[in-house]
């Protein structure tokens, strides 16, 4: 697609792209990727998009040296950002866990596919729990954000690098397959007036006049790395705080609250559509935030008295998410999935629902 | 000249710093850190420096040298340093590795920094042994040498041979220049200070990929005085890495 020149213009892209210009319009200039189904037009577009807008494209040999250079870019004040798909994001755990140590923020993107191993290239939603749970080792989570529209695709990375940056840490967005590769119309909002790098005060930009500046996650003396451990969780248990995210379709009077992301979202909101059609209160909390969960309007329908049913791509990882979020009111939690490349239909979703009433 | 006439005429760099350093009697890193505290002090470009600490005994680089630095995963050094010198063109990156971090696993991370070119300087501290974690089989550990994971002795039809990595990037098109040097004597050093030199201006002048191989001394699993350490370099090292330029462009 040639890039939309006006914010009034209205475009058909696939989600792949939409992030990759949602990310571009934001001031992203530093993408560097490796080749995986079901992502590949995303790369495809940044390497003709990075250089128009006088950014850096690079082909990596790997998903570790991928998310390596973003590593640097980020630690030089640059937006940056890598995009893949499950195998790959496995192999971007290790960066992962560095950016988080060194409190760097990055934008990532999985385009999610069924697992484990090679598995299939067809949608899943498997990679849940990496994804939430910070994926590599240490203490640390992602902000792990979940469209389920072409035009949200695009508004979550657009806003990505901002929250990235605030809170210095890195964030995800996690899609699938379908919404990855399906076209939708989008607006696209206007380029943001930012310089490729940005002089933040950790950034290595040469220590010119003033004390040289370290981007690392070492402590080595004793008591130093609890003491940043106490000051990384106070960070994200403010974020957790601050930031949860989530849409609520007539979940306010739902006897059987759906919750679910992405494409499953979108599934299970047409069944609501079903259900309530033959008079069944059904409605959907819709996560936007994945980490932070929220949790707060699921606890809220459990004191009312709600049933509650988890649609997701997996043999079910959101769903242990949901149970928490109803501690100290235990309520029935269905779970209705698919998994390694199977896509639930809203007749099956449908049915679900009518036994999670019973 | 005796050591303290020398300490004497040259001073302390102020760019090294005055901490005292975690590294054993005799290693070589010390020297090399020196080494580049001089350079970019001679030339004023304290400013222009961005330096890459690696996953191995030089990880606390950053604690000795007074400039901007940052550290990688093990082996991901040069293409961290990639990713910063793509984001600031005009400072002047190095990335500082050992052979564990660069020759086993970050050996993929720079055959394609150095295939892509990247105008970074490569600062390669062979010392033919894992330091920081306790002396194991290093790529560059030469056949036959005792290592705590070789107790017998490398060998050659278990673990092949020792990899020669100026010779295998002289292979690729795009480094500028290669070059081996030694930390040994007064004289071998003054050659290594030339060659990072040369290094940093081929990053400036000619934008290009380079990278200086520091045969480097690690009398603590090496298992011999710091003052045999030399001997043992040009007894063991040098038949294997032979020092001297590996590729140069500019001649
Ligand atoms: C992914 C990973 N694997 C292993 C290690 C453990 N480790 C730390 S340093 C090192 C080897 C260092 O050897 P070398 O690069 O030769 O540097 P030296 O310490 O000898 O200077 C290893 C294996 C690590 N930190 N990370």
């Amino acid at each position: 697609m040639a890039a939309p020149a006006s914010a009034e213009e209205k475009v058909l892209v696939t989600g792949n792209v939409a992030a990759a210009e949602g990310a571009v319009r934001a001031g992203c200039r530093f993408y560097f990727g490796y080749p995986i189904t079901p992502q590949n037009d995303l790369p495809e577009y940044m390497s003709s998009r990075m250089p128009e807008v006088g950014g850096t494209f690079i082909q990596a040999e790997s998903e570790l040296a991928a998310i390596s250079l973003v590593h640097g870019a980020a630690a030089a004040g640059g937006r940056a950002m890598t995009s893949s798909s499950s195998p790959g994001i496995s192999l971007k755990q290790e960066g992962l866990s560095y950016l988080a140590g060194s409190e760097l923020p990055a934008l990532i993107v999985n385009v999610q596919r069924g697992g484990p191993g090679l598995g299939d290239v067809r949608c899943g939603q498997a990679d849940y729990f990496q994804a939430t749970r910070g994926g590599g080792h240490g203490d640390y989570r992602l902000l792990v954000l979940a469209p389920h529209t072409v035009q949200e695709t695009f508004d979550l990375a657009y806003e990505a690098f901002d929250l990235a940056e605030a809170r210095r840490c890195p964030v995800m967005i996690l899609t699938d397959q379908q919404l990855g590769q399906m076209m939708e119309p989008l607006v696209p909002a206007p380029m943001k007036d930012l310089p490729a790098v940005q002089d933040h005060p950790w950034a290595l930009t040469g220590a010119e006049g003033r004390p040289r500046r370290i981007v690392k996650s070492f402590y080595w003396r004793p008591g130093e790395l609890e003491e940043f451990n106490r000051r990384l969780r106070e960070k994200y248990m403010r974020m957790e705080k601050e930031l949860p995210r989530w849409e609520e379709d007539r979940a306010a009077d739902a006897d059987v609250v759906l919750v679910a992301y992405g494409t499953s979202a979108r599934i299970a909101r047409e069944a609501v559509d079903v259900a309530r059609g033959e008079g069944i209160r059904a409605g959907l909390v819709r996560p936007i935030t994945l980490w932070p969960f929220p949790a707060a309007p699921l606890a809220a329908a459990a004191r009312r008295g709600a049933r509650f049913l988890v649609v997701e791509m997996s043999w079910g990882q959101m769903i242990d998410d949901v149970k928490l979020s109803l501690y100290g009111t235990p309520r029935p939690v269905d779970l209705c999935w698919r998994a390694g490349g199977g896509v639930p239909t809203v007749a099956e979703v449908a049915e679900c629902i009518r036994k999670a009433r019973r | 000249m005796k050591p303290a006439e020398a300490k004497l005429k040259a001073g302390r760099p102020r760019l090294l710093l005055p901490d005292r350093t975690h590294y054993c009697a005799g290693c070589g890193h010390g020297v090399v850190h020196r080494i580049i505290a001089e350079v970019l002090q001679e030339w004023g470009i304290r400013g222009q420096a961005i330096g890459m600490a690696p996953v191995g005994c030089a990880v606390l680089m950053y604690q000795y040298l007074d400039i901007d630095a940052c550290e990688s995963p093990h082996g991901r050094t040069p293409e961290v340093a990639a990713g910063i010198k793509r984001a600031r063109p005009d400072k002047l990156v190095f990335s500082y590795q050992g052979d564990g971090d660069l020759a086993a696993i970050g050996t993929n991370e720079i055959i394609h920094v150095a295939n892509r070119g990247e105008p970074i300087s490569v600062i390669f501290v062979n010392n033919a042994v894992y330091g920081m974690t306790g002396g194991q089989m290093a790529p560059t550990t030469v056949p036959g040498q005792k290592t705590t994971t070789t107790p017998k002795g490398r060998s050659v039809t278990a673990e092949g041979y020792p990899v020669r990595v100026c010779e295998l990037l002289a292979a690729l098109e795009k480094p500028a220049y290669l070059e081996r040097c030694v930390i040994g004597s007064a004289k071998e050093i003054q050659r290594t200070k030339n060659a990072i030199k040369k290094s940093f201006r081929v990053q400036r002048d000619l934008g290009a990929f380079s990278l200086v191989e520091i045969l480097s001394p690690c009398p603590t699993y090496w298992r011999v005085p710091p003052a045999k350490s030399v001997k043992y370099i040009e007894t063991w090292m040098e038949q294997i890495f032979p020092p001297g330029v590996v590729k140069d462009v500019t001649k």
